[in-house]
């Protein structure tokens, strides 16, 4: 499992429902499930990577097994626009001090999304096949495309 | 209170997601992307209550949550309800002094679909905005019943095939016009109301916080595009969001204090509404010759819609 461009040691340690758990049975009255351990508030103003995320956090969980496509980052191409940031409905575009740097494949579904939005010619963001290496990817990326009218 | 910098998207983006992935949502789902823009527009602490539905099931699924905020999850009725009860026992306890923090800047948010909003809980929900409650409510438009497969709501609109207004040689679908919410929550005198959409980000974040700071009950409609039940690719949910705003089938405006209304969103070239039907899955069986009167009936609905908009902007009462 990858731990991501920011992982902690904490990041994708786990499929979501193959972990034991209390049945729901055992579950006791007035049970809160903390998203952090210790101290939440600021959360705000805190990255993720200086969280102290909780073993309830869906943060410390992947869904990277829905993926049979995934969006593949070029770097040198992208204007740090951050469409991509603002419309990935997984949280899954991370970016620091307004620079997008790339894919957080434990929380990426592969919906595609952040490639339709990406404005550049040719696109930063492209669908390959999940099994395909990124660096394979990034030699096969396409031209700029000519305007046709 | 601190609403942060929406400027430009990358002053946005400087902000630390509170909505966590590995939620199980759709991919391509929008009401993600809607929550994300909402927890993003301030950093003040929030109280956030979701009612059943796509998002609370998706986000809250043991052991896990997807929320580092507080997070109240409650029956089919009741976002309103409790959202706005949270904000009294605060006031409450802020009077008290009893609150570990009293200083802390705290907001109330409740998020409610389509179906508690426009019918289950709208008698709970009008209750609330009526009793002047310090909150925002959001409704997550997406036109059905999404969570329990697909059923028609009052919000879906005319035409569309669901699994209880089917489309078939009998019927071109659901029969009943969609309710007007907006105009229903502005005549309770809201301070603040307003229908927003996605893929306008600014906007949208912008009404956010309009309603974030007011004080009083808010209401916004948001569409949110289902990818499952409008039956499109999940990779176009932000070009199917740029149809239903470009057609006008959803036209983006504010309402202040009952009777402002003021157009956010003036689509450059008008769509037909054809364009936006012709992409979804939902709407296909109208293109059958026997329905054109349907698509018909669409558009001149719309039409008459934002001509009505427009002279009520226009009045400035
Ligand atoms: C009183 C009650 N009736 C019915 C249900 C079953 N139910 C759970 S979610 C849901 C649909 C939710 O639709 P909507 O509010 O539009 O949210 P969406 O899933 O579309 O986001 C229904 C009918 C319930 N939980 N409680
Ligand atoms: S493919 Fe979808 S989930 Fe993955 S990064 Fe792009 S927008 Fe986010
Ligand atoms: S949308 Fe494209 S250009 Fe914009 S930040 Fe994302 S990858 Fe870069
Ligand atoms: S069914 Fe629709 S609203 Fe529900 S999670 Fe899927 S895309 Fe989102
Ligand atoms: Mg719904």
């Amino acid at each position: 499992m990858s731990t991501g461009v920011l992982g902690t040691d904490k990041r994708g340690i786990r499929e979501l429902g193959a972990e034991e758990k209390v049945g729901w049975d055992e579950v006791t009255r007035g049970v809160v499930l903390n998203s952090f351990d210790g101290e939440a508030l600021d959360i705000a103003h805190k990255k993720a990577e200086e969280r102290d995320y909780s073993d309830f956090n869906s943060y410390v969980a992947t869904v990277a097994s829905w993926r049979i496509i995934k969006p593949v980052f070029n770097r040198d191409i992208c204007i740090d626009c951050q469409n991509c940031w603002v419309w990935c409905p997984d949280t899954s575009i991370i970016s620091r001090d307004k620079q997008m740097l790339g894919i957080d494949y434990d929380h990426c579904k592969g919906c595609g999304v952040c490639v339709e939005v990406c404005p550049t010619n040719p696109k930063s963001l492209l669908m390959f096949s999940e099994a395909k290496e990124n660096e394979d990817a990034l030699e096969e990326w396409p031209e700029k495309e000519k305007k046709t009218k | 209170m601190a609403i942060t910098s929406i400027k430009n998207l990358k002053e946005f983006s400087t902000n630390n997601d509170r909505f966590e992935g590995s939620h199980l949502l759709c991919p391509g789902c929008a009401h993600s992307m809607i929550v994300r823009e909402l927890m993003n527009c301030t950093d003040d602490n929030l109280v956030i209550a979701s009612n059943t539905g796509c998002l609370e099931v998706s986000t809250a699924v043991y052991p896990y949550t997807s929320w580092d905020t507080s997070w109240i999850h409650i029956g089919f009725e009741n976002a309103a309800t409790a959202a706005s009860c949270a904000e009294s026992m605060y006031k409450a306890r802020k009077r008290k002094g009893t609150l570990k923090d009293n200083d802390a800047p705290v907001k109330f948010v409740a998020f409610g679909g389509d179906g508690s909003t426009y019918d289950i809980g709208f008698q709970w929900l009008s209750g609330a905005m009526e009793r002047g409650h310090d909150f925002t409510y959001i409704c997550l438009d997406n036109e059905n019943y999404a969570n329990t497969g697909g059923q028609r709501s009052s919000a879906t609109p005319i035409g569309a095939n669901t699994s209880t207004a089917q489309a078939g040689s009998h019927s071109y679908g659901k029969k009943q016009k969609k309710k007007d919410i907006v105009a229903i929550m502005a005549a309770h005198g809201a301070p603040y109301v307003a229908q927003l959409a996605p893929n306008k980000w600014k906007s949208m974040a912008k009404g956010f916080q309009k309603a974030l700071e007011t004080e009083g009950p808010c209401f916004i409609n948001t569409v949110s595009a289902c990818t499952t039940e409008w039956k499109f690719d999940p990779k176009d949910t932000i070009h199917i969001t740029d149809l239903a705003t470009d057609t006008l089938m959803f036209p983006i405006y504010e309402i202040i204090d009952g009777h402002e209304l003021n157009i956010l969103y003036r689509p450059k070239n008008i769509l037909k509404v054809e364009d936006y039907l012709g992409a979804q899955g939902r709407y296909r069986h109208l293109f059958k010759p026997e329905n054109k009167h349907v698509i018909e009936r669409i558009q001149s609905d719309i039409d008459k819609n934002w001509e009505m908009l427009q002279r009520r902007e226009e009045a400035r009462i």
